[in-house]
């Protein structure tokens, strides 16, 4: 058997697992809402961070946040 | 913190701001939210962004409804007995600081397990162990921190429906099969697997069935599932006679699939599949660009979303019991709570009603009532409780019963023809005599090339390009609209914008502003002790009209008054140097003798002698005058207005000479009046607000709805309007005009690119790498040609 069918078989399987994931990330509601996690992942976990020291949690910097339209 | 403002809120504190911890508060609400809130650590809600915050309303016994079971259980998700899901929409979710404190609302109560913010459609999805916490508490506790959740009737009578992804799917789909075949067709592209003595490889001429074969196999759920829409599109198109632009679409993707397919099973070519996932791929990418949403606007509401789902109801014997909106009957008495929306007409049988009727009118003065006076569905209580008897059952109220006409059923959508679907009906016609005339024509010559040219001609006639520019432009309008504040419902309305020729307009909360700010005085002159001693006495009130009268009057110098006291609903009084003054209710000023319902006054008394009453006017708003004489050289114009003919004189002052006004128009009277002009063949625009102009919106071919805040609800509408835009609407119509011409030169670009087509195809000279070059360029140059000519637009406008 020729190796062509071997790497084509590869570039195959590739393809179908990227568009496996793809389909599932639709499925799971990643593509629902694209704006909120964008917000979410600037915030700090200051509540752990409070017990341990105070004092730092009066400088924080502000996220200032464009309103979307 | 130095400033008056309100830490919580952001608002004016007034004179009497509440201090703790150095800040200021405008009220002991906000104070409690900051007390919970710093309480429990949360203090970082405050350093996201400042005065993020909104003063709760009171809740008194408003959610008690969610104790019944079958209520509860409707807006409920998801209930496995012990976990429950419960999605609640919040109208004030607008900041950073608000995704932050809700998504930490198991700190406040630690039986809530988590919560998830979507920010777009303004909702929360709180998880919660339901054995520990009701639904109503986490309500309350969500209410107690101002985040109150709005349920309406509309999240009880709604199927729960999932979220349509279906166009992403396709899309992936599409890009999916577009990518892989483009990638097993570069043998072909690059002619390596033609015979050995033309310089092609041995080995990819052996194997080449196995690339076109799974290029075969690859386009395959293109054509099945990816552009399934265009012929299901275009089959009810020919069933209804309409050659939309879908027709000639599924027309050019059956052929490339029919004559590719032949190509490969007879070893005659490579097939044009790329070309075919390519075009499907574009043609989708358009779908998706016009898809563009306002996901936290919506334009599809009726009364449903303003009427609570359950009312209190008093039955006979004295007792308060739940009842769902629908069953209320006729002879029902029902408690109406502050803030509570009355759901039926009937008559006031106990307390003092103040009803904002704003939802119903658009106008903002609460309305007094009297027990024994009719109350009329849609107006909510401001003060208090009230009880009252229903006269009506929901559906058939004086407001509701708009929405059984017809107009409400039927979908503008459909009965609509685009620029698009008419090109394509005349690019139909042409493609399939330009394919036959030139299959004749070889026939009669070489009859072997007479099937290749008929399908070349209609695979590169297939006019991807041309129903690419009307999505891109529209698409891209709606976006602009957007940033302006002027939010479309789709991209159709901007097309029906450009064909208007008559708008009418709403008068109270459209063209007047929601804000009472001006005022004539009518009644024995003040004297300037008077003047001072009035100024003065209503520097210690709140109520909204004292602060609106305050701000009107001349300054004076601030001096203190001997004694001042408020009387809640009735008006102020405060003394100086023996001189008494009395400012307020015609009643309260000893002015038994109420003149005049229909007008906003306050009455003034000095030392118990009536001296005159300030009556306060619709403010228009800005540059009012200026809209309607731009509008009224383009388009003929008129004033539609529920109101008495009290504002006539100043309307005609300010509006162009001879427009119409018509006064007293009911809800009804204004859906016939715009009927009437369409039946005389006008494309009407309704310029509106509240809910008694819901069935002229829906009539009108566009119907535009007016709002102060874009947050708080409209009517159903096409398309909804920031009330500080309202001097630019003259300016929005051009736009859309002017982006209708961008489409129709794109047309014209995309058909010189089906000329050059053309010309390989009918002289049979079509190869796959032409149209694969040819399809995907003309595209791509259409769609930055419409976002080139749309950003120009939108730069002129502001």
């Amino acid at each position: 058997m020729s190796v062509i069918y071997v790497l084509l078989a590869i570039s195959v399987l590739v393809a179908v697992l990227f568009f496996i994931a793809f389909i599932v990330s639709v499925k799971s509601g990643q593509y629902d809402d694209s704006y909120t996690p964008s917000v979410r992942m600037l915030f700090e976990d200051e509540l752990v961070k409070k017990q341990k020291d105070v004092s730092t949690k009066k400088n924080k910097e502000k996220i200032q946040l464009n309103k979307q339209v | 913190m130095k400033s008056n403002n309100c830490f919580h809120c952001g608002d004016d504190c007034g004179n009497n701001p509440i201090a703790l911890d150095d800040k200021n508060f405008c009220c002991h609400g906000c104070k409690t939210v900051y007390e919970i809130l710093s309480g429990h650590d949360l203090d970082y809600y405050y350093d996201l962004q400042s005065a993020a915050g909104a003063s709760p309303k009171s809740i008194d016994g408003r959610y008690d409804f969610l104790d019944s079971t079958p209520i509860a259980e409707k807006l409920i998700e998801f209930n496995d007995g012990n976990l429950q899901i419960v999605n609640l929409y919040i109208p004030h979710i607008h900041c950073s600081s608000c995704i932050w404190v809700l998504e930490n609302l198991n700190k406040l109560n630690h039986y809530i397990k988590s919560t998830q913010v979507n920010f777009p459609k303004k909702t929360v999805r709180i998880t919660y162990s339901s054995s520990d916490i009701s639904l109503k508490e986490v309500v309350v506790l969500l209410a107690r921190i101002g985040y109150e959740p709005y349920i309406s009737l509309d999240d009880f009578d709604k199927k729960k429906k999932s979220a349509d992804r279906s166009l992403i799917y396709k899309l992936g789909v599409a890009g999916f099969a577009f990518g892989n075949v483009m990638f097993l067709s570069f043998p072909d592209y690059f002619d390596l697997s033609s015979s050995n003595a033309s310089g092609g490889e041995y080995w990819l001429n052996k194997y080449e069935p196995v690339f076109h074969w799974l290029i075969f196999l690859f386009s395959l759920p293109v054509l099945l599932y990816a552009g399934r829409d265009y012929f299901i599109s275009a089959y009810k198109g020919i069933r209804s006679k309409m050659l939309n632009i879908d027709v000639p679409i599924a027309l050019g993707i059956f052929v490339l699939f029919v004559r590719s397919t032949l190509d490969i099973v007879f070893d005659w070519g490579s097939g044009f599949f790329d070309s075919l996932t390519g075009l499907v791929f574009f043609l989708l990418l358009g779908k998706f660009f016009q898809q563009k949403t306002y996901s936290f606007l919506s334009f599809e509401r009726d009364y449903k979303s303003y009427f609570p789902i359950a009312i209190t109801r008093i039955t006979k014997d004295g007792k308060e019991e739940t009842a769902q909106v629908h069953d209320i009957e006729r002879g029902d008495r029902l408690l109406i709570r502050s803030e509570e929306l009355i759901p039926v007409d009937g008559i006031l049988i106990k307390g003092q009603a103040r009803i904002d009727y704003s939802f119903v009118t658009g106008e903002s003065e609460p309305v007094k009532k009297e027990s024994g006076e009719k109350v009329f569905a849609g107006g909510k209580q401001l003060q208090g409780a009230i009880e009252m008897e229903a006269l009506k059952s929901v559906s058939q109220s004086y407001l509701t019963q708009l929405w059984s006409n017809s107009v409400f059923q039927e979908d503008k959508a459909s009965t609509f023809q685009t620029l698009t679907d008419s090109i394509g009906r005349r690019f139909t016609i042409a493609v399939l005599s330009i394919a036959s005339l030139s299959a004749i024509f070889w026939l009669y010559f070489d009859p072997s090339k007479a099937l290749n040219v008929f399908t070349a001609v209609l695979i590169i006639a297939c006019p991807c390009a041309i129903a690419l520019s009307s999505p891109f432009t529209l698409g891209n309008m709606l976006r602009i609209f957007g940033r302006k504040k002027f939010y479309l419902k789709d991209t159709q309305t901007i097309e029906q914008l450009a064909q208007i020729d008559t708008a009418i307009f709403d008068k109270t909360g459209t063209i007047t502003t929601a804000q009472k700010s001006t005022a004539t005085y009518e009644g024995m002159p003040l004297t300037e002790a008077e003047a001072s001693l009035l100024k003065n006495t209503l520097r210690g009130s709140n109520h909204p009209l004292s602060r609106s009268l305050y701000n009107l009057l001349a300054e004076e110098n601030i001096v203190t008054l001997d004694e001042y006291e408020e009387h809640i609903g009735k008006g102020v009084e405060g003394t100086k140097d023996n001189e008494h003054i009395k400012a307020g209710s015609a009643d309260f000023v000893g002015n038994g003798k109420t003149t005049d319902a229909l007008t906003t006054a306050v009455h003034i008394s000095s030392n118990d002698t009536y001296k005159g009453k300030y009556i306060f006017h619709n403010e228009y708003r800005e540059g009012v005058s200026q809209v309607f004489e731009k509008m009224s050289k383009n388009f003929n114009v008129a004033v539609l207005s529920g109101d008495n003919e009290g504002e006539k004189q100043r309307l005609e002052k300010l509006l162009p000479k001879l427009t119409p006004l018509y006064f007293g128009q009911k809800p009804q009277d204004k859906l016939e009046f715009i009927k009437s002009l369409q039946e005389q063949g006008k494309k009407v625009l309704m310029v509106g607000d509240g809910l008694n102009d819901a069935g002229a919106l829906a009539q009108a071919e566009v119907g535009l709805a007016i709002s102060e805040n874009i947050n708080v609800f409209s009517p159903a509408s096409d398309g909804i309007m920031d009330a500080s835009k309202f001097k630019q609407l003259h300016q929005y119509i051009q736009a859309s005009k002017k982006a209708m011409k961008v489409i129709k030169m794109s047309f014209i670009l995309s058909l010189t690119y089906n000329l050059i087509g053309l010309y390989f195809a009918v002289t049979g000279q079509l190869e796959p790498v032409i149209a694969a070059i040819l399809m995907p360029l003309s595209s791509i140059s259409v769609v930055a040609f419409t976002t080139v000519a749309t950003n120009f637009i939108g730069r002129n406008i502001d």
